[in-house]
């Protein structure tokens, strides 16, 4: 293809093909500090193609094609280019992904145990993930944390953390000093802003951890902390999970283990202060 | 590199797994690429077991080796549940394509990926399989009124049935070919002479099965996935030879195509045959051009000759008149 990309997340590779310069110019802006895949081979392949020639130049519309697609996907217009990138890379590790458990979850850790984070859209995860990491603790990921069938233990995913709408605004103050990525307004999903992981969490990105917290956060109630029954647990991370089917039975025994290894609170919280401190106190308490 | 990056490149690999001693990394890219598109990334990765090659490239295929474990493990499941929908009602129930490989623990079967449940039952018994199926749980997937219509009158098989807990579909076959083709396969001679398998289902004999793949490859569709139908041809000759395959493809109407799947199977994969079957088909370029027609980034390639293959499958499927009705009401409920 015209433009070429390739970068390493993580234990992934990926390999971006663009019909445009500029979709491929953002991502070597913003993952300019992560390594390339290992012996430059990727595991997997994106594309983002004009489905008629003319649609390179006239009213743009990036399709969104790759190893793995969706029958239906919608194009996207051109200045949401990078936003059609990390969405087709999410789609690859969605579909494609068979290596790890993949849990719909933020994850962040500290002394080599990982905080897991899940909940539906809004809940917070992202943008809470996001505030560890300018406290302290180093960014997993803020999408995927991929569990290891094998050992037991969550490697980290550590994507451009993508901010939606008022996340926008609490981490432009959270992290000042960060790295953000054009303002995307009006995409399907609001108005989307990238942050960049910073240095340390990119460079550990290779090391796993071991899993020892499992939040459940909701916003908007007074701040509240209760237990999560196993049973709860499991039924959520099977519906946090994309492959957790495909993976049948290393899917099941490898969550089963999560599940049965790890302790799991769900919290309430009015502000994103006080999700924090709620964070740090659980976390004490271990 | 010395090979162009399309279908060829997996061709060499598979054919010859020392060769990817070569490859560098964009080289290794575009062939697991490709592997992948073509639904050929685990039999690929059976093949270049005990190959040196770069870690990355080790774990992809891997991946995609797992991948296929689980898939066959699924896939014999769904055998079973059919076993069990069709077991007493006393009728020969055969096994088609992947599943008949697997099932058969055929070289066939190593890394190949598994879609539907293929089955082939005697057309006289086709109403007791459909009531025994509905009864088990599958469904109709072709509510409209003109497709069901359709299959029923003139396909090969009935309308296809998905399984309504485990999504999974299954194609009843009465024979190989469709009603409108020109070619008539005998199957009754294929049920006659299929082999028992351990669980009391069947599969092809090895000459049935190389004329199914065959027929199914030149004669019925538009040779997309042809890359993987010419590596299941590879594979059943290479484990069972064509010793009476001439005879029995006479017999189906199929002798053109099983000779054209041979010479390509060999032109792609270096098959062994005898020399009667040498000859080379004046167009054999162009078929091998259609189905190498991918590049390094898994993108279908040369539309104008993907199109006239597409084209013909359907010239080939039903007479002029028949094709353009056929069309005319299909057209009429896309834009209604």
């Amino acid at each position: 293809m015209r433009h070429v990309f390739s970068v390493a997340i993580g234990p992934v590779g990926f390999r971006v093909g663009s019909d445009w310069r500029g979709p491929v110019a953002a991502l070597e802006q913003l993952y300019a500090s992560y390594p390339k895949p290992q012996d430059g081979i990727a595991d997997f392949t994106v594309r983002l193609f004009a489905d008629r020639p003319w649609r390179r130049f006239f009213r743009p519309k990036v399709m969104i094609g790759g190893d793995f697609v969706l029958p239906e996907a919608a194009p996207l217009s051109l200045e949401h280019g990078l936003l059609a990138a990390e969405m087709a890379m999410n789609l690859q590790m969605a579909l494609g992904q068979r290596r790890y458990l993949l849990l719909h979850a933020s994850a962040v850790e500290r002394d080599g145990k990982a905080l897991v984070m899940t909940g539906l859209s809004g809940a917070g995860k992202s943008t809470l993930a996001a505030l560890l990491m300018t406290r302290g603790w180093r960014l997993m990921g803020d999408e995927f944390a991929l569990l290891d069938p094998e050992t037991g233990l969550i490697h980290a995913f550590p994507r451009l953390i993508s901010l939606k709408n008022e996340a926008i605004a609490v981490m432009e103050m959270g992290a000042p000093g960060g790295t953000f990525g054009p303002l995307l307004a009006d995409t399907p999903k609001g108005a989307i802003r990238h942050l960049v992981p910073d240095h340390r969490s990119v460079a550990a990105m290779l090391e796993p951890a071991r899993p020892t917290l499992i939040l459940f956060p909701t916003f908007g109630h007074d701040a509240a902390t209760r237990k999560v029954a196993p049973s709860e647990v499991f039924v959520r991370l099977t519906q946090a999970s994309t492959n957790y089917v495909a993976l049948a039975e290393r899917g099941f025994t490898a969550l089963m283990r999560l599940v049965a290894e790890t302790p799991a609170r769900a919290i309430d919280y009015p502000d994103t202060e006080s999700a924090i401190a709620q964070v740090e106190a659980l976390w004490a308490s271990l | 590199m010395g090979v162009a990056l399309d279908g060829h490149l997996l061709a060499r690999a598979l054919a010859d797994p020392a060769s990817v001693a070569t490859l560098d990394s964009a080289g290794w890219q575009a062939l697991l690429t490709i592997a992948r598109a073509e639904l050929l990334s685990a039999s690929l990765a059976h093949r270049l077991d005990g190959i040196a090659k770069p870690e990355a490239a080790q774990r992809f295929l891997d991946d995609a080796k797992a991948s296929c474990a689980q898939g066959r493990l699924v896939a014999l499941w769904e055998v079973e549940m059919a076993r069990r929908a069709l077991g007493d009602l006393g009728v020969p129930v055969v096994l088609l394509k992947g599943s008949a490989f697997i099932a058969a623990g055929l070289a066939a079967g190593q890394g190949r990926f598994v879609g539907d449940l293929d089955i082939l039952v005697p057309r006289a018994d086709l109403d007791r399989v459909e009531a025994a199926l509905l009864g088990a749980g599958w469904e109709w997937v072709k509510p409209d009124p003109y497709d069901d219509a359709y299959y029923r009158r003139w396909m090969h098989e009935l309308p296809p049935l998905i399984h309504r807990e485990r999504d999974r579909m299954i194609d009843v076959h009465h024979t190989i070919l469709p009603l409108t083709a020109r070619p008539t396969p005998d199957a009754d001679a294929l049920i006659a002479n299929s082999v028992p398998l351990e669980n009391g289902l069947h599969m092809l004999d090895s000459d049935d099965m190389i004329c199914h793949a065959a027929a199914h490859l030149f004669a019925d569709g538009d040779l997309s996935g042809g890359m993987r139908n010419l590596w299941d041809i590879h594979c059943l000759v290479d484990d069972f030879g064509i010793a009476g395959l001439a005879e029995r493809a006479r017999r189906h109407g199929l002798a053109s195509a099983v000779r054209r799947a041979l010479r390509l199977s060999r032109a792609l994969y270096g098959t062994q045959l005898p020399d009667g079957w040498a000859r080379s088909g004046s167009d054999d370029g162009l078929y091998l051009r259609r189905l190498t027609a991918r590049d390094g980034w898994g993108r279908q390639t040369r539309p104008v000759t993907r199109l006239g293959f597409y084209v013909r499958s359907h010239w080939l499927r039903m007479p002029p008149l028949m094709l353009a009705r056929h069309l005319w009401t299909k057209w009429r409920k896309q834009a209604g």
